[in-house]
């Protein structure tokens, strides 16, 4: 929190914690709240293990969810940046060990960023016939003025399950750098879907990755962008499936408005006759199909853009 | 008394008439059907009735109660009234099942979205959790739309080839909307080629090439069907047709 003085901090922070403490969360929904490198609250449940330490401009966790344990409730994280100006680095080391179940839920918070940077740099890894579900949310202010760059890499180990989600629909997007790779073992699984709507100066890279290495793997890879004013965005989706059996899919879809530009780079690689993977691309305005539908319902041009938008991200 | 007035509407693609000087009235709160062989020109006219893109440079002039809207724009027409049910609706991605049935009956209860799929034969908590995507059947996707215009109230109802790609259960749900929506006061024009749907219909127009050459009641018009234009018992013939009175007294 720079250029603060230490009363302007203390009081910040003493905002930040009444408004998590608004949050009713139950004693068996596990929560770790993280403002810029301090963890402000933790509540962990049994099966859970999380521990952090504090670096200069972030924190670095370590997140384990022991053998056989099934997480009955999402677990909570918060991360945010209440100044307008700062970095935050999160640094995390996950492991889903075998045969555990988890549910992640994080919401990045950075409502009155001018220049604030939010770098994560993430390993998780997912043993045998274990899973986890991983959602993160970014809200942001209007302003954009917001730098993110999230580097994820996931190992997803036999009969495993990884699914993720990234949702940036509130707030000016900023610059994302967002760049997810996922190596995929025998009967494996993974899902990443990238949901972001880009205004203004926005500038979007999202490149998701995943490696079908075993025998049976699956993937499927989901961006849906869209775009107005002047944002512009790059989509490289890469799918390579070398396994015998493996099934794969790319669905890129982007909706340009105004001067926004977009452009896709689908990757689709088979190295073994008997993988199969597939991929669809569609940037351009609304459909038109779409469109006059909603207008032969009496909706202005507007208000069915809007609609079909929010189907888009939903 | 006539809520659609056609008069004399031509409409060219690539130099090519698509519909040549056809002039027809509709009636308030009757079931028409509009007939013909395919390329007959009964999709465009729907479609230059709802005023979709392309169809929208014309001759002639379409008045409804007795105004032009020729110079109104698809979601003025709509909002006078005037909707389209697509001979192949559109899917879209992630929109809810109720907010798409709600979207023509702006600040309508979730309660109607409800009555509106139970109208069409579908099970509201089976369906208001969905999306209006690719995950539907073909019928399923025909009956939300009817319920999308059944929750619309409209005044007038253009439906383009409701049969097509739907299995006989949605058939049967589609003929019954039908009624309920003549008898809730709509005006319902079916534009379709089956004489399963002209049974639905309580009077008809035959064009071909663009152009009108007979309208009457149904049941000088299955002679269409059964001709099937071999040889063409319409063509020339003097048109000949009952008034609306004398067909709602009948």
């Amino acid at each position: 929190m720079p250029n603060m003085t230490s009363a302007e901090k203390e009081q910040l922070l003493a905002e930040l914690l009444a408004s998590i403490n608004q949050h009713k969360f139950e004693p068996d929904i596990a929560h770790i709240e993280i403002h810029g490198n301090q963890v402000l609250n933790k509540n962990l449940v049994e099966g859970l293990i999380v521990e952090s330490e504090t670096l200069e401009d972030g924190v670095k966790v370590r997140i384990r969810v022991l053998r056989g344990f099934t997480l009955k409730n999402p677990v909570h994280f918060c991360f945010g940046l209440i100044p307008d100006n700062g970095v935050q680095r999160i640094i995390t080391d996950t492991v889903i060990e075998e045969g555990a179940h988890a549910r992640f839920i994080a919401n990045c918070t950075f409502p009155n960023a001018v220049n604030v940077q939010h770098l994560m740099n993430a390993t998780i890894t997912v043993e045998k016939g274990a899973s986890l579900s991983y959602f993160e949310r970014h809200t942001h202010g209007p302003e954009g003025g917001v730098t993110i760059v999230p580097i994820t890499k996931v190992h997803i180990c036999e009969d495993g399950r990884f699914s993720t989600e990234f949702e940036l629909i509130k707030g000016a997007a900023g610059v994302i750098e967002l760049d997810y790779a996922a190596e995929v073992d025998a009967n494996a699984t993974v899902d990443m879907m990238t949901r972001i709507f880009g205004r203004f100066s926005d500038r979007i890279h999202i490149r998701e990755a995943a490696h079908l290495a075993g025998p049976g793997s699956t993937g499927v890879l989901t961006s849906h962008i869209a775009l107005k004013n002047s944002a512009t965005a790059t989509i490289e989706n890469e799918l390579v499936a070398d396994a015998p059996y493996a099934r794969g899919h790319v669905d890129c879809k982007e909706i340009v408005q105004d001067k926004a530009r977009a452009r896709a780079i689908p990757i689709v690689q088979v190295n073994n006759h008997l993988a199969h993977v597939t991929h669809e691309a569609a940037i351009g305005s609304v459909d038109s199909k779409q469109l006059e539908t909603l207008l032969s319902r009496g909706l202005t041009e507007d208000e069915a853009t809007d609609m079909i938008i929010q189907g888009l991200l939903s | 008394m006539n809520l659609l007035e056609i008069k004399n509407l031509s409409l060219f693609k690539d130099g090519r008439p698509i519909l040549n000087n056809l002039s027809m009235d509709i009636w308030a709160g009757h079931v028409h059907a509009i007939i013909g062989p395919n390329g007959a020109g009964k999709s465009t006219l729907a479609n230059t009735i709802m005023g979709l893109s392309g169809y929208r440079d014309f001759e002639g002039d379409i008045l409804f109660e007795g105004e032009s809207i020729a110079p109104l724009s698809v979601d003025e027409r709509a909002r006078r009234g005037i909707t389209l049910l697509f001979q192949e609706p559109a899917r879209f991605e992630g929109l809810g099942v109720s907010q798409f049935i709600l979207a023509g009956a702006k600040g309508a209860s979730q309660a109607l979205a409800e009555e509106s799929l139970a109208k069409v034969g579908l099970t509201p908590a089976k369906y208001l959790t969905r999306a209006v995507d690719k995950t539907l059947s073909g019928g399923e996707r025909k009956r939300i739309e009817l319920a999308s215009i059944w929750a619309m109230k409209p005044r007038l109802v253009l439906m383009d080839e409701p049969d097509s790609g739907v299995d006989i259960d949605s058939v049967n749900y589609i003929f019954a909307i039908i009624k309920e929506l003549q008898q809730a006061g709509s005006t319902v024009v079916l534009i379709t080629h089956s004489p399963e749907v002209l049974r639905h219909a309580d009077h008809a127009f035959l064009i071909c090439a663009g152009t009108l050459v007979d309208k009457g009641e149904m049941s000088r018009m299955f002679d269409y069907f059964n001709g099937k234009c071999i040889p063409c018992v319409h063509v020339g013939q003097p048109v000949v047709d009952i008034d609306a009175q004398t067909l709602t007294s009948a």
